[in-house]
């Protein structure tokens, strides 16, 4: 592989370098015939992120040299980034970045060719992996909202840098709403304080979603991918569905596209959350809509029950069909039904990987493995789960 | 109990987040009094701050368009509300392109002061950013420990100088130790001294100036050039430092021998009294 990177193209690969970097610690590189693809994905599977960079986007492109396999590296994100780590020196002095993989050595080299006859090389080593591809479709998300990213970052201005979630949905008068989410604390006797952004629709540039739904996701993981927008200038849509699935926020121009897949809290809201403020509250919940009773059950259950019908789904009676359960009602799951699909979610298993931090309530994204999509769901989990990932 | 102001000059606004600021940087959790023609920020005297006590005033008519408040009762016409005063101005921060700013005491759940701001937006619709912080509402009978503390009559009363230079020699003198002396006497003179083992700082402030006496006896008793002392820790002379960002119109210093150094300053119109007791 041989990518050739120039101009103010650099300072872009950096940025998503940079952006990437707040969600996971390992980048995986993966040259495709669309184009250079850099993704990560967080400790605990809650947040994933991609960065598709087009062969335009570059000087020169290639995926593979003659008579090889395309190569799949995955690289530690501390030291990628630290050939982009400062943006500023990006932009004053290099010229051209190429970054190439060649089979034979067990390097990535990344060159850095900068005034003056300056050339800065770095031989980073990395690993052979399987393919990191997380399942989602953007299309069959029933909520969408778009704006330029500059509406949703001065959006997120009032909200600390440290807070963790946040709550966004459509409030009374089809206002945009952003809320900071606490978790209840039973212990706490202080309490925090609660900050709430309103937005008119009119900002927007597509708002499909009704009055009511919410999703509550990290606001931390997704400001990387905000900035990288507000830099390049782009609209970012937000494709969202009921709570606990994952919400999809998306960035695309000519030469690149960037999709960060975030895990939602998956808790019916408690009382606080209503979005529409009491005064202005409907008198009929519509956020219950969403949920059928059977859903509400279901997700109260506990993570072992869970795994098990799932492991038992094929050919097992009485148990609920999952699949449709998953799903509000008149939605078709993205993946093909039966028991070799990959399903949508899933979660960590406590048991399994000792070494990784607790499951938040957020569910866990489900990643399958591109080489072998065949799999009994009895089989080893098609994670991309090295064995070395125990510490997490 | 209920309360409503609104804020809408730009100025106005500005004025009350720098004393947020200000308050924020004083004291961690503080008190705040609404009255009918005032706002004040308490901070009372317990052990919990170390016997500091602070208290600052404004009059709520140089802040706010709209004004509306009823007290627990008629007779009692007062507001006593304990809050992180951090909360109060990181709302404020966000205030800084507001068109209107609405402050109200609100129930959601728990008692809430409820800031909610209206942005200037370039599109045709607004953005309103709320904000509620958790207030615990301070009953009746603990008002008594949060009046205005009785200025003290003092040995020596003397205009400061410069609180930046003053807080850049307390900060370096911090390193050495935590034990400072403030000293001052009738003939505008000031230091700040640090005594060790090893070294012995003293930093002198000349040509002050000191506010008219108040009563003609004490003053006529005292040598002029004698010093009034007080042992204090340093550490809360460099936060009441800490937290002033301009300089204010008007800044006395009043000490009472061995006993207690009172700070009196006014920042335009908005009065500030903290007070740090002598070390034991």
């Amino acid at each position: 592989m041989k990518c050739l990177v120039t101009g103010g193209n650099v300072k872009v690969l950096g940025k998503a370098v940079h952006s990437l970097s707040r969600i996971g610690d390992e980048l995986y590189l993966e040259p495709l015939e669309d184009g250079l693809s850099l993704r990560t994905v967080n400790s605990s599977r809650s947040a994933y992120a991609c960065f598709l960079f087009a062969p335009l986007f570059f000087q020169q492109y290639q995926v593979a040299t003659s008579g090889q396999d395309p190569l799949r590296c995955k690289i530690l994100m501390k030291s990628f980034l630290s050939v982009f780590r400062s943006l500023a020196m990006l932009e004053k002095t290099v010229d051209k970045c190429c970054i190439s993989l060649n089979g034979r050595s067990s390097r990535l080299v990344v060159q850095l060719h900068c005034k003056y006859g300056v050339r800065k090389t770095h031989n980073l080593s990395f690993q052979d992996c399987e393919s990191l591809q997380a399942v989602f479709d953007p299309a069959l998300c029933p909520h969408v909202l778009r704006a330029p990213a500059r509406v949703l970052g001065e959006a997120v201005l009032p909200f600390p840098p440290a807070l963790a979630e946040v709550t966004l949905g459509i409030g009374h008068g089809r206002r945009v709403i952003l809320r900071s989410y606490q978790e209840e604390e039973a212990d706490s006797t202080v309490k925090a304080m609660v900050t709430e952004m309103s937005i008119g629709e009119e900002d927007f540039q597509q708002l499909q979603a009704q009055e009511g739904v919410a999703i509550t996701f990290c606001l931390k993981e997704l400001r990387g991918l905000l900035s990288f927008a507000e830099s390049a200038n782009l609209s970012l849509s937000i494709h969202f569905d009921a709570p606990g699935r994952p919400a999809i926020f998306a960035i695309e121009d000519s030469l690149l596209n960037g999709h960060f897949v975030l895990a939602t809290l998956s808790e019916p809201y408690p009382h606080s959350q209503d979005l529409r403020s009491p005064e202005l509250c409907r008198p009929a919940p519509q956020l219950q809509a969403h949920s059928t009773p059977l859903l509400d059950d279901f997700a109260n259950d506990d993570i072992d029950s869970y795994m098990i019908a799932m492991e038992t789904t094929v050919g097992c009676e009485g148990s609920r069909a999952l699949p449709s359960l998953s799903l509000p009602p008149g939605l078709q799951p993205p993946c093909s039904p039966g028991p070799h699909s990959e399903e949508e979610e899933d979660e960590d298993e406590p048991s399994t990987v000792p070494g990784t931090p607790p499951p938040k309530k957020f569910r866990s994204l489900f990643f399958g493995s591109i080489l072998a999509p065949a799999h009994s769901p009895q089989g080893p989990r098609p994670v991309l789960a090295e064995d070395s990932e125990g510490e997490g | 109990m209920k309360f409503r102001a609104k804020i809408v000059d730009a100025a106005c606004l500005n004025h009350f987040t720098r004393v947020s600021n200000m308050i924020a940087k004083l004291a961690k959790i503080c008190t705040l009094r609404i009255s009918p023609d005032k706002l004040n920020f308490i901070l009372s005297d317990k052990l919990a701050s170390g016997g500091v006590s602070m208290w600052c005033e404004l009059e709520q008519e140089n802040f706010f368009s709209e004004f509306q408040m009823e007290g627990i009762s008629a007779a009692n016409n007062e507001i006593y509300l304990e809050l992180t005063s951090e909360n109060l101005s990181r709302a404020l921060k966000t205030a800084q392109n507001a068109r209107a700013l609405k402050i109200k005491l609100t129930n959601k759940h728990y008692p809430c002061l409820t800031v909610s701001i209206e942005l200037l937006s370039v599109s045709s619709s607004s953005r309103i950013v709320t904000h509620d912080i958790p207030v615990k509402v301070i009953p009746r009978r603990l008002w008594k420990d949060l009046q205005e503390p009785t200025v003290p009559d003092s040995d020596v009363s003397i205009y400061l100088p410069v609180l930046k230079t003053m807080k850049s020699v307390v900060e370096k003198m911090k390193n050495i130790s935590n034990h400072l002396i403030i000293e001052a006497n009738l003939n505008g003179e000031l230091n700040l001294k640090i005594e060790t083992e090893l070294v012995c700082v003293t930093t002198h402030f000349k040509d002050l100036g000191n506010p008219p006496l108040a009563s003609e006896n004490a003053s006529q008793a005292r040598n002029p050039e004698q010093m009034a002392e007080v042992h204090i820790d340093i550490r809360k002379l460099l936060q009441f430092l800490a937290g002033q960002q301009a300089n204010p119109t008007k800044a006395v210093c009043n000490i009472v021998n061995n006993k207690i150094v009172h700070f009196d300053l006014l920042h335009e119109d908005v009065s500030l009294q903290y007070f740090i007791p002598a070390l034991s």
